[in-house]
């Protein structure tokens, strides 16, 4: 109870007692309010790894004289390219904290590489920014793929699985192609001489229409010669149009960016190589084919259709038709023309007959016979119908019905008027 | 290098031919003879072209690795 009370006391009167609680609080707010410790990089060693089922990595990271406690969260984890293993020299950036349960001060990690990998990355970003500003990058200088390309040229390692990828995906799609492998090493020193060989032997082949350039996923190490400088000029240089399929989805290398097209692997350049398919041919074949058809039954159902107009055109101006409308017409006019050669005679007839009456109404020799004489000058002929006409002594010739009466005038004739 | 291959048109020859042909085809001022005879051609290239996409394998040749020349070396 003493003791209690003197802690009761001491309690009491010190100025601030932290609780551990308070304590580790007080202890992360220094920690999380600390602009370097919540933005570095570490090196080291990893040492005690585990990653439980959850997936979170647990590990040390330590040098010759030191240790530190880190702890990376799934949703990162999951982003690594590699796997982290004990004994393992890596570089991890994150931030400082505590973990109040066991007061750990550890480094929760954002992200972990294999070290060394930093001095490559800056070799790297150095490299790109050079190549860049001299237009190594260009889309200007990306020269247009063949839409159908006849003969594919493929740059990789021979033995890798990237080029069994790529071999089934062309002959998959598009087994009308050549393809002429120019094997070379992908990884290693000896890799980017071999990759800047085996361009330029690819390039004077002269029908070729593509190369693409592959290997597949690794490290970025692995990846190196993708980033080499000579590589990236011998690409660049490149006369044929190159496809780069370095199988890494997450990063870019130098090669990528000056290829005149990236594939995230080695089937997707060969895909993208390949835009046209053996089965879109196929559809495009028969479209032609049915062009034709078409294009046939048209041309076939026109003539036939000129052809019949012709046909009907004709037989209008055959001399058949010419001949049978001749006919015709001389069978019509000679109808008429006995119709009315038959009127006319008949109306000649009539006509005659009542003249002949008329006339035989007018002859003199009915006048005479009705007892008038028709008195001629016996010289001259003429006929006197007048007194006047006469003078005595003038001979005259009286004709009556029956015979002619010679008379001679004996007196000076008597007007009536 | 085998003969075969080379002698035989490509797809590609024929196929640009099948498209000239029906080109000529639309032309309406075709006499029906030559329309005929484009027709056949036609339908001749139309199938060339298909029996090669169906009979087709893909070619492959290797490049010497340790040769710098670029004579292929194995050609199928």
């Amino acid at each position: 109870m003493v003791i209690l009370t003197r802690m009761d006391a001491f309690d009491f009167n010190a100025a601030l007692i932290f609780s551990v609680t308070s304590l580790n609080n007080y202890l992360r707010e220094l920690l999380e309010t600390d602009e370097v410790l919540q933005d570095l990089w570490v090196r080291g060693e990893i040492s005690n790894f585990s990653q439980p089922r959850s997936g979170h990595l647990y590990f040390t990271l330590k040098d010759s004289e030191a240790q530190i406690r880190c702890v990376m969260w799934k949703n990162s984890a999951l982003r690594l390219r590699f796997s982290p293993a004990d004994g393992m020299q890596v570089e991890g950036h994150g931030a400082m904290s505590i973990y109040p349960a066991q007061g750990q001060v550890q480094l929760y990690l954002d992200a972990l590489r294999p070290a060394g990998e930093g001095a490559l990355y800056q070799e790297f970003l150095r490299l790109k920014a050079r190549l860049e500003a001299e237009g190594l990058f260009d889309p200007e200088h990306k020269r247009p793929l063949p839409s159908l390309p006849r003969h594919i040229g493929v740059v990789t390692s021979p033995t890798g699985a990237a080029l069994q990828d790529i071999l089934q995906t062309l002959s998959r799609r598009l087994p009308i192609l050549r393809v002429t492998i120019a094997p070379t090493p992908v990884q290693g020193a000896e890799a980017p001489p071999g990759i800047v060989a085996a361009l330029r032997h690819l390039n004077q082949l002269e029908d070729l229409d593509l190369i693409i350039l592959a290997r597949g996923g690794g490290s970025i190490e692995d990846l190196w010669a993708f980033n080499d400088e000579s590589v990236a000029r011998a690409i660049y240089n490149s006369r044929v149009p190159v496809i780069s399929g370095v199988g890494h989805e997450t990063d870019f290398t130098i090669a990528d960016f000056v290829a005149d097209l990236r594939a995230p692997t080695p089937t997707g350049a060969a895909e993208l190589a390949t835009s046209i398919t053996a089965q879109e041919l196929s559809l495009s074949l028969r479209a032609a084919s049915d062009q034709l058809d078409a294009r046939l039954n048209e041309l076939l159902s026109s003539a036939r259709q000129s052809l019949a107009l012709a046909q009907a055109e004709l037989r209008r101006s055959s001399p058949r038709a010419f001949l049978q409308n001749a006919l015709q017409r001389l069978d019509e006019t000679q109808a008429r023309l006995e119709r009315l050669g038959h009127n006319q005679l008949e109306a000649r007839n009539l006509r005659l007959a009542s003249s002949v009456s008329r006339l035989n109404a007018l002859s003199p020799q009915a006048v005479l016979r009705r007892g008038y004489a028709i008195i001629t000058d016996q010289h001259s002929g003429v006929l006197i119908s007048r007194a006047s006409q006469t003078q005595p002594g003038q001979e005259l010739l009286l004709r009556l019905q029956d015979g002619l009466i010679p008379a001679q005038v004996t007196a000076k004739p008597t007007g009536a008027e | 290098m085998p003969a075969s291959p080379e002698n035989q048109p490509s797809f590609e020859a024929a196929f640009a031919d099948l498209q000239a042909v029906i080109d000529q085809l639309e032309n309406t001022e075709l006499p029906l003879e030559e329309a005929l005879r484009l027709y056949e051609e036609g339908k001749r290239l139309s199938m060339l072209c298909s029996s090669i996409l169906e009979s087709a394998q893909l070619r492959v040749s290797a490049l010497n690795e340790t040769n710098s020349t670029a004579t292929a070396s194995e050609r199928d």
